[in-house]
């Protein structure tokens, strides 16, 4: 239904926003899970309570949680230009996305490690393992299959993002949408990123849950 | 069982406040122990009497707020974070809830307590087998905690406890979230495991019938105090706290309303021959007696318990009972029923 150059141009943007939705997320989640096992560990029910730390980084991810993502986009372009050289295209809208998502994924994490049962934490303890151990052998082991919902839950919400970052010269299908559909009045394409769009959180999402429920050992 | 007489957990003046938003809470009130090594020490109590805090205190999952835990001639409270882990792993703890990681397979569980005191991968898959094969689960290694019932869950936990030989084995209510016949034999592969490894056992429960079964002492603990400790047989026969009465006798007051006279409690304490009491009672002096109340047990091949029945108006046919009795060495107390 379309010339080959519009095929071309769709193709490069799926790719574009494929591109920015992975490495955004595996960024997101560089920064997010740390963030997350801190939050989780200084809880006041935690395993090593601090409230000090916890009240702070809690209050720098709300902060980061609650500036709407196209004015977050903006306001850090000196630093996305910082750091990438650029403003422009889809490599430039992978900062800012994981500005923006990895304090969502370090609430996340923390709700996903909340939901390892208190008990088993005891047990660990009491057979002596040192808080480090009781991070990677119980808390993220034991939270695994909630740890995958939530990345499932991460991606489709950055792919969002990623499509939002369209309307100030980033990559991808949002762009096109925003550009040719928007813009040019060209309902017919904006029709088909759209689609391109939900195709892929399905994708994405269906995945991540099948994997999820895969890995859990508690209901077989 | 080897009661070796040497002491193996002593705990001073424990105190342990917990500070909420209502106020200080009183959780233990100078709480002071001595277990010895190798027997089995129960710990009962009411839910809420602090016997949960006190068992964490021992391994000090709650720091105590006063007082000390020595254990093994260790001053558990005066170790550095380090040493504590290590000291922990001598300390085997046991669950109401079992506690197992359920991302983990029955044998990956038991490799656990291993992995973490850095034992080789192959000593912990070799010694994680032999475990298995002694709470008696070989079949199941590969089987995650969601497939396996309540007792076969404990038994993994039993096996997970015992994987870096602890001396002693705490069991927090680990019977209480099961069925009477799982509660058999789980009690059964304590007292077993007791004999064989000469582990110490300290069993935490609201349940009498726990403590009889496999308990040598008794501490019994209401409102935050230790208020009666001791041999489980001389407990059982003569309770004399308020709350043991309850614990063991827990019909008590309820039969007791059916009746306003003297009545006399019979106290088998395993000395006296097990002859029919009663009717010989009815057959040589031809005083009739009620039956108020009556409860036996078999405590380690001997008979134990009491029986309350209720005196004739008659002072010479209870003269002439309490007579009788003396002559078959059963003891008896006199209870004055007015509750």
């Amino acid at each position: 239904m379309f010339d080959e150059q519009i095929r071309q141009l769709l193709l490069t943007g799926v790719w574009e926003t494929l591109k920015m939705t992975v490495i955004s997320t595996l960024l997101a989640y560089i920064f997010g899970l740390p963030i997350g096992i801190l939050l989780n560990l200084t809880d006041k029910n935690g395993i090593k309570p601090c409230l000090v730390v916890n009240k702070i980084l809690g209050f720098i991810v709300n902060l980061l949680r609650s500036v709407p993502f196209l004015i977050l986009l903006v306001t850090i372009l000196p630093f996305t230009r910082a750091i990438v050289g650029t403003t422009i295209g889809s490599t430039a809208t992978i900062v800012p996305l994981v500005v923006a998502a990895a304090p969502f994924v370090g609430r996340m994490v923390e709700s996903s490690l909340q939901e390892v049962d208190s008990g088993v934490i005891e047990a660990a303890q009491s057979m002596g393992t040192p808080v480090f151990k009781i991070i990677y052998k119980v808390l993220l082991p034991e939270a695994k299959p909630s740890l995958l919902v939530g990345s499932a839950i991460t991606i489709t919400t950055i792919l969002g993002y990623s499509a939002m970052a369209g309307f100030v010269g980033g990559g991808g299908l949002g762009a096109i949408a925003i550009n040719y559909g928007y813009y040019r009045y060209q309902t017919d394409i904006m029709l088909v990123t759209v689609i391109l769009l939900v195709i892929i959180v399905q994708v994405f999402q269906e995945t991540g849950m099948r994997i999820a429920k895969l890995s859990d050992k508690r209901q077989k | 069982m080897s009661i070796t007489g040497k002491e193996i957990i002593r705990v001073e003046g424990l105190n342990k406040t917990f500070k909420t938003s209502q106020g200080k809470i009183v959780a233990l009130d100078d709480i002071n122990l001595s277990i010895n090594e190798g027997e089995i020490f129960g710990i009962i109590g009411l839910s809420g009497a602090g016997k949960s805090t006190l068992v964490r205190c021992i391994n000090l999952l709650e720091k105590p707020t006063e007082g000390k835990v020595i254990f093994d001639g260790q001053n558990l409270t005066d170790l550095k974070s380090k040493e504590l882990l290590k000291a922990r792993q001598s300390i085997g703890m046991i669950f109401q809830n079992f506690n197992l990681l359920e991302q983990r397979t029955a044998i990956k569980n038991i490799c656990y307590p291993m992995e973490i005191a850095g034992f080789s991968k192959k000593d912990t898959l070799k010694r994680a087998e032999e475990l298995l094969e002694l709470v008696g689960l070989s079949d199941r290694a590969k089987s995650y905690p969601s497939q396996l019932s309540g007792g076969q869950k404990q038994r993994v936990a039993i096996a997970r406890a015992l994987a870096t030989n602890p001396k002693v084995l705490l069991c927090d209510e680990a019977t209480s979230a099961l069925d009477p016949n799982t509660t058999q034999s789980i009690l059964s592969l304590l007292k077993e495991i007791n004999r064989t490894l000469k582990v110490t056992v300290i069993i935490i429960t609201h349940e009498m019938s726990v403590i009889e079964k496999v308990c040598n002492r008794v501490a019994v603990i209401d409102n935050s105090k230790i208020v009666e400790i001791g041999d489980v047989k001389k407990i059982f026969t003569n309770p004399e706290s308020e709350i043991a009465k309850q614990l063991i006798l827990p019909k008590w007051e309820s039969r007791v309303k059916l009746v306003s006279d003297r009545s006399l409690r019979l106290i088998f304490d395993g000395n006296s021959s097990f002859e029919p009491i009663i009717s010989n009672m009815a057959l040589k002096f031809g005083v009739s007696v009620n039956i108020l109340f009556a409860d036996t047990r078999n405590i380690d091949g001997k008979a134990f318990g009491q029986m309350l029945i209720q005196l004739p108006e008659d002072e010479n046919a209870v003269s002439r009972i309490k007579a009788y009795l003396d002559s078959r060495n059963i003891a008896y107390k006199e209870e004055s029923l007015d509750v």
